[in-house]
């Protein structure tokens, strides 16, 4: 592979995280190295959700520390994480459902429009010459992700495959520098799903994005993670390398299974 | 087949993005900005531009304001009439106490001080959503018409709370005749309006819509909510203030806190239902619907059914149909009269050969 997995950019260390007396995360500890694809697998309602959730400051874990490039992290609100290049997608596809799929996409590069409203409301000058730099910017990922066809239909009229393939274009057209997907491949079909596979590959291989992963079909994650990490009730069962992870016995009992 | 677009061939990101991309849109819209920026004031009466088209415009406005809010930003709000109060208000104080006050600078103080009250009132946003909100901004609006009537300052310690309008004068010219506060409403509304569109197309308006139709994904991808919901109340607030201002200066001229009472802020939403809630052209469809249908019903009733029905039948009569009328729009198209044009623009594109 061309790509090198770098150092330690997020590293969990000892984290919990309670919902007043339901323990979602349990004293859990891993990290992601930089370039690599790392997946979280776990039966449902295992708290794989919950931390992508903490990695993105939506929860706030009650104990244990996270580090972020090397960085103690205080706690922080989603809109900081997203300051500091962490972009995600949504289980349930978080699309603005009345906007374009262009305008979608846009949203996903606020973060670098540096123009006020005012300037806005005149659309003169800096704000219309920043709005046309970052439609280029956008147009790239549009063409990356081969969706030109659909960039001014309403994304509530497109069918849910197209959805998600939106959704992860508004992640990456934040320029992040790590990327949280949630499911990104639930509820497609398999043709959808090696399109997807393809796009994260592409992600990866091309701009070098560090990939968080939730996913179900074990023949994706394990073909395509660097590492994984199985969770089981808010607690971690298995950490490794795919082959590893797959001969885990407390792995197979809990969410693999064996043939009988 | 007037309205097609082949051989019209964008270059440039600056051409897809312009207001309206398609070259017979744009001469209708210069057509219609000529037509009542220049031939309604030269050939129409007082009556029409009095009590018809000033009012429209200036509740186009105020519609538009609210649009902005509830539309784009997702906010429901029921105190768009006490913010119109507000800039009323701020405007006749403003050129009141404060000598050689220029009108239209008046104007944009009168604004941005029903901004700031816009922005108190929206505080409780960042905590309650949907319904729950409107009955908060509900609390505006009884308590800015209260405290207007409570504190005379406010009317200058006018006995009955109402205000006269001072003259109307810029650099010099005394806008008095009706063709010129016409003309003068006119060019203010346009210009806002084309303000509006331009904050709705670019990053501000998607943070609004973002806020609007998905919180959490709006804060993930890094917009900050807070200010996003209070930039949507105080801009919204200082449409509705200056739509106010301009309501005592250029359309009635005398006006009392009462005046914007609860019926005016509903009045204000049923405009944007009608029209189009999260549409610029919807605010002005709606509020000329809104105005225009009992004017409509008056003359038409009585030339229909004679004097055979009282006068007090007719009118309780047109109440019917406005309200029947208004139920009927929304199950045809809920998404008001904007949608429908739009509708009709994509047929267009394709008559007479849909195939």
């Amino acid at each position: 592979m061309a790509r090198k997995i770098g150092d330690v950019i997020v590293d969990l260390q000892n984290i919990s995280l309670r919902f007043g007396g339901v323990k979602a995360l349990t004293d859990i500890s891993f990290n992601v190295k930089e370039h690599e694809i790392r997946s979280i697998i776990g039966p449902n309602g295992a708290g794989k959700s919950s931390m992508l959730n903490v990695i993105n400051g939506v929860y706030h874990p009650q104990e244990g520390q996270i580090f972020f490039k090397g960085q103690l992290r205080k706690k922080m609100e989603p809109h900081e994480a997203a300051e500091q290049g962490i972009a995600r997608t949504f289980q349930n596809i978080a699309l603005f459902k009345g906007m374009t799929v262009l305008d979608n996409i846009m949203t996903g590069r606020n973060l670098k429009m540096k123009c006020n409203f005012l300037q806005h409301a005149l659309y003169w000058g800096a704000a219309q010459k920043e709005e046309i730099a970052h439609r280029i910017k956008v147009e790239e990922v549009i063409e990356f992700l081969e969706i030109q066809d659909i960039r001014k239909t309403p994304v509530g009229r497109l069918p849910y495959g197209l959805q998600k393939r939106v959704e992860l274009a508004r992640a990456l057209a934040a320029e992040p520098h790590i990327l949280l997907l949630d499911e990104p491949m639930a509820g497609m079909n398999v043709e959808e799903k090696q399109d997807m596979c393809r796009f994260i590959l592409d992600v990866n291989d091309h701009y070098g994005t560090t990939i968080v992963l939730i996913e179900h079909d074990m023949g994706v994650v394990m073909d395509i993670s660097d590492r994984v990490v199985v969770l089981d009730y808010g607690k971690k069962i298995g950490d490794g390398e795919p082959d590893e992870v797959k001969n885990n016995p407390e792995v197979i009992k809990a969410y693999l299974g064996t043939s009988h | 087949m007037l309205y097609r677009e082949a051989g019209q061939f964008k270059a440039s990101y600056a051409e897809d993005a312009r207001i309206f991309p398609i070259r017979q849109d744009r001469i209708g819209f210069w057509v219609l900005m000529l037509v009542f920026g220049v031939a309604v004031p030269l050939l129409t009466n007082e009556y029409w531009l009095k009590a018809i088209l000033i009012p429209v415009l200036i509740f186009s406005l105020a519609a538009l304001g609210l649009n902005i809010l509830t539309g784009y930003a997702g906010q429901l709000s029921l105190g768009s009439a006490a913010f119109m109060a507000v800039g009323a208000f701020a405007a006749y104080n403003f050129m009141l106490r404060i000598d050689g006050m220029p009108f239209l600078v008046a104007l944009v103080l009168a604004g941005l001080t029903s901004a700031a009250v816009g922005i108190v009132f929206g505080l409780p946003s960042l905590r309650i959503k949907g319904f729950y909100l409107a009955v908060a901004t509900l609390a505006a609006q009884f308590f800015i018409v209260w405290a207007l009537v409570k504190f005379p300052w406010f009317s200058n310690n006018s006995s009955s709370g109402v205000v006269t309008a001072q003259a109307v004068t810029i650099l010099g010219y005394t806008f008095e005749s009706p063709e010129a506060k016409y003309v003068l409403t006119f060019l203010i509304v346009a210009f806002m309006a084309l303000l509006a569109k331009n904050m709705v197309r670019s990053s501000t308006g998607r943070a609004w819509m973002a806020v609007r139709d998905m919180d959490v994904a709006a804060q993930v991808i890094g917009f900050r909510l807070m200010r996003t919901k209070l930039l949507a109340f105080a801009v919204s607030s200082f449409y509705c203030g200056v739509a106010g201002a301009l309501y005592a200066y250029t359309y009635i001229g005398t006006v009392e806190p009462e005046g914007f009472n609860l019926d005016l802020s509903f009045k204000i939403l049923f405009m944007i239902i009608i029209g189009g809630v999260g549409s610029i052209m919807g605010s002005f469809l709606g509020a000329a619907f809104i105005v225009l249908l009992p004017i409509f019903l008056d003359n038409v009733v009585p030339a229909l059914f004679g004097d055979a029905l009282g006068a007090g039948f007719v009118s309780n009569f047109q109440l019917i149909i406005f309200g029947g009328l208004i139920i009927f729009f929304l199950i045809v198209e809920p998404h008001g009269l904007a949608r429908l044009w739009q509708i009709a623009k994509e047929k267009l594109r394709l008559w007479p050969f849909p195939h």
